[in-house]
């Protein structure tokens, strides 16, 4: 075979596939060329999920709402954790919708191969493509379920009893991003462990759980009086976050900059860590899984 | 080849590839399990998780589905990929399309792959056959302007126009298929990647599917690689073929040589063949007869001229006395279809015990050239007129026919079009003139 041949002058499709793995090879740019499916997976994990429901979208409001007035009644009502006057119902909106936010993201991603073996083991398209429009979705959600907290915040607003702060409401789209780049982060590299391992899938949904109460979710932060405690339940990453959130819509709580600064640390180093193993896992899952 | 492919574009490239998989259960299969075979080795026991009666060595025991493979293809031809199953066939199209990674070698790829692996791959049965274009046009690669742009033309190939907006978990298998395969071969791909996916559509759409796969090749320069056991559609679609075997490339080039290779690898041309250790079939087994060697008196080449027959004998030894024995001889072609059986008028008498011989003359004057294989059954009829089998043996000889000068006008003849067999000259009774 002669070598001019091989040699090709214009390859704008070229791809090498090789045996050797260059683990820091992100392969970010392939992903964008894929924005269409990025949406397309978007629009279907979104839409399909309240197809042939009787309530439909409805579903978006209802669990968080009812998991509030529940949180309401039990923590606020029975446990007596007070919420240094928010009222209850917002206070537990708000914290709701953040945490079912960022869980999501979590729990979407942690079966990534698994729940799409099927089709990974058939074609190609970048696997990235999953967890990234799993994350847009929980935004869009997230969209949503914030209309019924900003239809109690402007009852309350009307009533005098919450006073948000409007330049920390700039922020929410830096906590979206921080908390969706956390979200991925784990969950990939939870989904490319669960290729071998299939007990962290189950450990994930309790975990999760776990992690809620480990996150000043169903009581603010100054409840703890614990000063060591507190320390550790700042440098859970997802704290910081959710405080800065709060912050904005009900003006309670405080921003930590360390802390937050610490998160974003941990968020970068997580999700470069995530897409590297994800990465990896990627080439051969078809093998093992 | 130099010369002659100076001037093509390669397209795929594959240089020493190999893939190994691990046979047996890979790793423990939950953390617990791993935990306690690194804790084993750590306390230098015995690791509790392996499989009674292995011992290390064996442990993990590879299997290599692709073992060094070469390849080059280049832009605009139609390659098909043969073998028997485990050959590699498929190990090789899921790296080529980027399923699994190889385990040591380099694979270049110039041009974007539309592969074809299975039926409906991506389909979201919730979402409508229009929705589910779009889908799976995205996760081929394609943009959405590009679907727009498409999407009249995928929809009249699929002949599912009137289904296009019902969600296709109530399409029937057909028309998923027909769906699927309309999107991947609109598809602005360099290289598509066709793995018997034609095997559910109907007759009329499989035609149609080889149609396109040909002038996608032919009109529009795309390369296209076709896997399949259908020696008929390889031979309607392909220019070129390859043959696997074991993880290797054991033939590479013309169609038919291919599909002769192909075949011949399951078939004998030895003119002197020793049947005691052949396998029976379930039907043949524990039977009274049993065939020792087959010798067909043409020592050479086993090719044998147009209009002549073929003179061999079958030694053998039986149990039982018979009467009436007889002896059935299959003639199928290479590819498998039979063409005729030639058995005998009058019984001949079998002794007890002993090792004994027939000889006998085939009648192939009437079949057309080409390759055939012989099937040789033993029976008897009893004095009941019911008969029964004796031993029996599959396409244990392959001989060839050649043609001779002046066969038919001396054109070829295609088995294809026109059967496996000759007849005498038409007669021409009365010509009517004007």
């Amino acid at each position: 075979m002669n070598t001019e041949s091989v040699v090709q002058k214009s390859a704008p499709y070229h791809v090498h596939i090789s045996s050797k793995h260059k683990l820091l090879d992100l392969k970010l740019k392939e992903v964008f060329r894929y924005r269409d499916l990025i949406w397309l997976f978007t629009k279907r994990s979104v839409f399909v999920r309240y197809k042939q429901t009787i309530l439909g979208p409805a579903w978006i409001f209802l669990n968080p709402f009812i998991t509030s007035i529940i949180y309401t009644i039990v923590f606020g009502g029975i446990a007596g954790i007070g919420t240094e006057g928010v009222p209850k119902i917002l206070f537990y909106l708000c914290s709701n919708a953040i945490w079912i936010f960022f869980s999501s993201s979590v729990t979407q991603n942690a079966s990534t191969f698994t729940a799409n073996a099927n089709v990974f083991g058939k074609v190609y398209f970048p696997r990235l493509t999953i967890p990234i429009s799993n994350v847009i979705s929980a935004i869009i959600l997230f969209g949503v379920q914030m209309t019924l907290v900003l239809g109690f915040l402007a009852y309350y607003l009307f009533k005098g009893e919450v006073h948000p702060n409007w330049m920390a409401c700039l922020a929410i789209p830096v906590v979206l991003v921080h908390l969706g780049l956390l979200g991925l982060g784990v969950g990939i590299i939870v989904s490319s462990m669960t290729t071998k391992y299939r007990d962290l899938a189950i450990l994930v949904g309790f975990g999760v759980q776990l992690w809620m109460y480990a996150t000043p979710i169903v009581y603010p932060i100054s409840q703890i009086k614990n000063e060591t405690l507190k320390t550790i339940m700042l440098i859970n990453p997802v704290s910081a976050p959710v405080e800065v959130f709060r912050y904005g819509i009900l003006g309670q709580g405080s921003v930590e900059p360390l802390y937050l600064g610490i998160s974003w640390i941990v968020t970068i180093a997580l999700t470069l860590l995530g897409i590297m193993l994800f990465n990896k896992v990627e080439r051969t899952f078809m093998d093992t899984v | 080849m130099g010369n002659q492919n100076q001037n093509k574009e390669v397209m795929i490239q594959l240089s020493n590839v190999k893939k190994r998989y691990r046979l047996g259960q890979i790793g423990g299969g939950t953390l617990q399990g791993d935990i306690q075979s690194w804790w084993a080795k750590v306390r230098g026991k015995e690791d509790p998780n392996t499989i009674i009666g292995t011992d290390q060595r064996s442990n993990g025991e590879t299997f290599m589905a692709l073992n060094g493979i070469d390849l080059t293809i280049y832009k605009g031809e139609a390659v098909g990929i043969i073998g028997s199953n485990g050959a590699g066939k498929s190990t090789l199209l899921k790296l080529l399309s980027r399923v699994t990674a190889p385990t040591d070698g380099e694979i270049d790829t110039y041009g974007r792959i539309a592969s074809m692996l299975e039926v409906g791959t991506g389909f979201s049965p919730e979402m409508t056959g229009r929705e589910n274009v779009y889908m799976n046009g995205a996760i081929l690669g394609m943009t959405k302007a590009e679907i727009d742009a498409k999407m009249e033309d995928i929809i009249e190939f699929s002949e599912v126009r009137e289904f296009i907006d019902t969600p296709v978990k109530r399409y029937s298998s057909g028309m998923y298929v027909k769906l699927a395969f309309s999107v991947a071969a609109h598809l602005d791909s360099e290289i598509m990647i066709m793995d018997e996916v034609l095997a559910v559509g109907d007759m009329a759409f499989q035609k149609k599917c080889l149609e396109k796969m040909r002038d996608a090749a032919k009109k529009d320069g795309r390369t296209v690689l076709y896997v399949s056991h259908n020696m008929n559609t390889i031979r309607q679609l392909c220019d070129r073929c390859i043959v696997l075997d074991k993880g290797r490339v054991v033939f590479e080039g013309d169609v038919e040589k291919a599909i002769e290779v192909y075949l011949g690898s399951k078939s004998n041309s030895e003119s002197f063949v020793d049947l005691s250790q052949l396998k029976r079939d379930p039907e043949f087994r524990n039977l009274p007869l049993h065939m020792h060697t087959f010798e067909a008196e043409q020592k050479e080449n086993s090719i044998y001229d147009l209009g002549t027959s073929i003179k061999a004998k079958i030694s053998f030894i039986c149990d039982k006395k018979v009467e009436n024995a007889f002896l059935r001889i299959i003639i199928k072609t290479i590819e498998g279809s039979p063409v005729t059986m030639i058995t005998n008028d009058e019984g001949f008498r079998i002794c007890k015990g002993e090792m004994q011989c027939v000889e006998f003359v085939m009648d192939t004057s009437r079949l057309v050239p080409g390759r055939y294989s012989v099937s040789p059954v033993f029976y008897e009829v009893n004095n009941l007129g019911v008969n029964m089998s004796l031993d029996g043996l599959k396409e244990i000889y392959c001989f060839e026919i050649a043609t001779v000068p002046g066969f038919n006008h001396n054109m070829i003849w295609p088995r294809r079009y026109w059967g496996d067999h000759y007849s005498n000259p038409l007669i021409i009774c009365d010509r009517e003139r004007n």
